[in-house]
């Protein structure tokens, strides 16, 4: 029963996606390819709705429980999906290689900064960068871990909007969300909280991949019965992640992403420099 | 406190009193679209028929939606997987209205500006 199999490997990817802010897609692409060998093409059908089923499962309990930062979210969405769109029309016009290393070394720069902060599990001593009290984009969420409330500061809002806008580019090159930047930009760069910027993250993911992902469906891309148990396996795990994660410690939510983004760098790398991996 | 900051107290509020409506909304829409998918995947695995010949499956709306009028299981799950792909429109569309309702004009600019370039987008993708 291949329907069944999908759809317990789609549970783990909705729980992996919600707790890491990176929407599911790096655990639904590689199983349906290497474990069913699904069609490149519809395996990327189905990891982006794997995406929404991850943004929306989890923004249900992360705005509920007000770890999202709504107006951070939306101020970077700004940036994204005009990335998104600058991507889509460049690239017919130049080789994304340049690209794919800049932002591969940028990644593998955030995972080496995300090392040195594992000790810690809030950001310290954060200013708060004028841009961010204009835009009003300083918060205060519960901390179910900590067991009390955590306000937190946001800095370099300018950094985080750029990284943003380049993300949106290679998500738009790509066809992809590129959670794993979006996190980089809010935890690195704007020095959030890492629970805030997963949440965060995930309900941009899903904004960013609407759009690609009416197009995917009207191109005939997302076959029903493949996407049909990634969906409501994603869904399930999603909403199981977002309430495991608020009662997991950050540095341990940490400890887990760093590998993932050290595999991204590399991946996004190896294919910069034309080395095809898999 | 000053009359200002009594102002921006009582607008926060109103924040939290609408994200749960975003919360909420979000919930509903996730419930029905799941619902339909897992109608249209049962609807599949018992006739064990797709309702359209092997391999092919509606790809414009308007096939989806008269599928789905005569319970094709294949548009079924298509339709349901539309009403899913509409939950962030949804919920960037309802966002606008939480800072409408909180006064927080800023906010209403840059929501909307999304919501515009994402239904540009949508419509750029269509075209090309």
């Amino acid at each position: 029963m291949m329907v069944i199999e999908i759809f317990g490997i789609a549970i783990l990817a909705g729980i992996v996606g919600s707790v890491l802010g990176l929407g599911g897609g790096i655990v639904v692409t590689p199983a349906l390819t290497m474990l069913f060998g699904v069609d490149i093409k519809f395996a990327i059908g189905a990891s982006i709705i794997s995406v929404i089923a991850t943004s929306s499962g989890s923004a249900i309990a992360y705005i509920r429980d007000r770890i999202t930062n709504l107006r951070v979210g939306m101020f970077l969405e700004v940036a994204t999906t005009v990335g998104a769109i600058t991507g889509a029309f460049i690239g017919g016009l130049m080789a994304p290689s340049v690209l794919y290393i800049i932002f591969g070394v940028l990644l593998m720069y955030s995972a080496y900064v995300m090392v040195r902060k594992t000790k810690q599990e809030l950001p310290q001593e954060v200013p708060l960068h004028p841009a961010a009290t204009r835009l009003n984009l300083q918060g205060e969420y519960y901390d179910k871990a900590l067991q009390k409330s955590v306000s937190y500061n946001v800095d370099r809002v300018y950094s985080g909007f750029g990284v943003m806008y380049g993300a949106g580019v290679i998500s738009g090159l790509l066809g992809i969300g590129s959670g794993s930047f979006k996190v980089m930009a809010m935890d690195v760069f704007m020095k959030l909280p890492l629970k805030v910027s997963s949440a965060t993250s995930n309900f941009m993911m899903g904004v960013t991949g609407a759009a690609s992902a009416g197009v995917y469906l009207f191109r005939g891309e997302i076959n029903p019965f493949y996407a049909a148990p990634v969906a409501l396996g994603v869904l399930i795990g999603a909403t199981v992640g977002a309430r495991i994660m608020q009662r997991m410690k950050s540095r341990t939510i940490r400890k887990i992403f760093i590998p993932v983004m050290a595999y991204v760098a590399i991946q996004m790398i190896l294919q910069g420099l034309g080395i095809k991996l898999l | 406190m000053s009359e200002e900051q009594v102002e921006n107290q009582m607008n926060e509020e109103k924040i939290i009193s609408a994200e749960i409506v975003v919360s909420k909304v979000l919930r509903i829409g996730v419930l029905v679209s799941g619902f339909v998918i897992l109608l249209g995947l049962i609807l599949y695995l018992a006739a064990g028929d797709s309702g359209y010949p092997a391999d092919t499956y509606p790809t414009t709306l308007i096939g989806i939606l008269q599928g789905t009028g005569s319970l094709k299981p294949a548009a079924v799950i298509l339709f349901g997987l539309f009403l899913l792909i509409l939950t962030p429109v949804l919920r960037v569309g309802i966002t606008i209205l939480v800072f409408v309702k909180a006064k927080d004009y800023l906010y209403v600019g840059i929501t909307s500006l999304v919501f515009i370039i994402l239904i540009i987008s949508l419509l750029l993708g269509k075209a090309g």
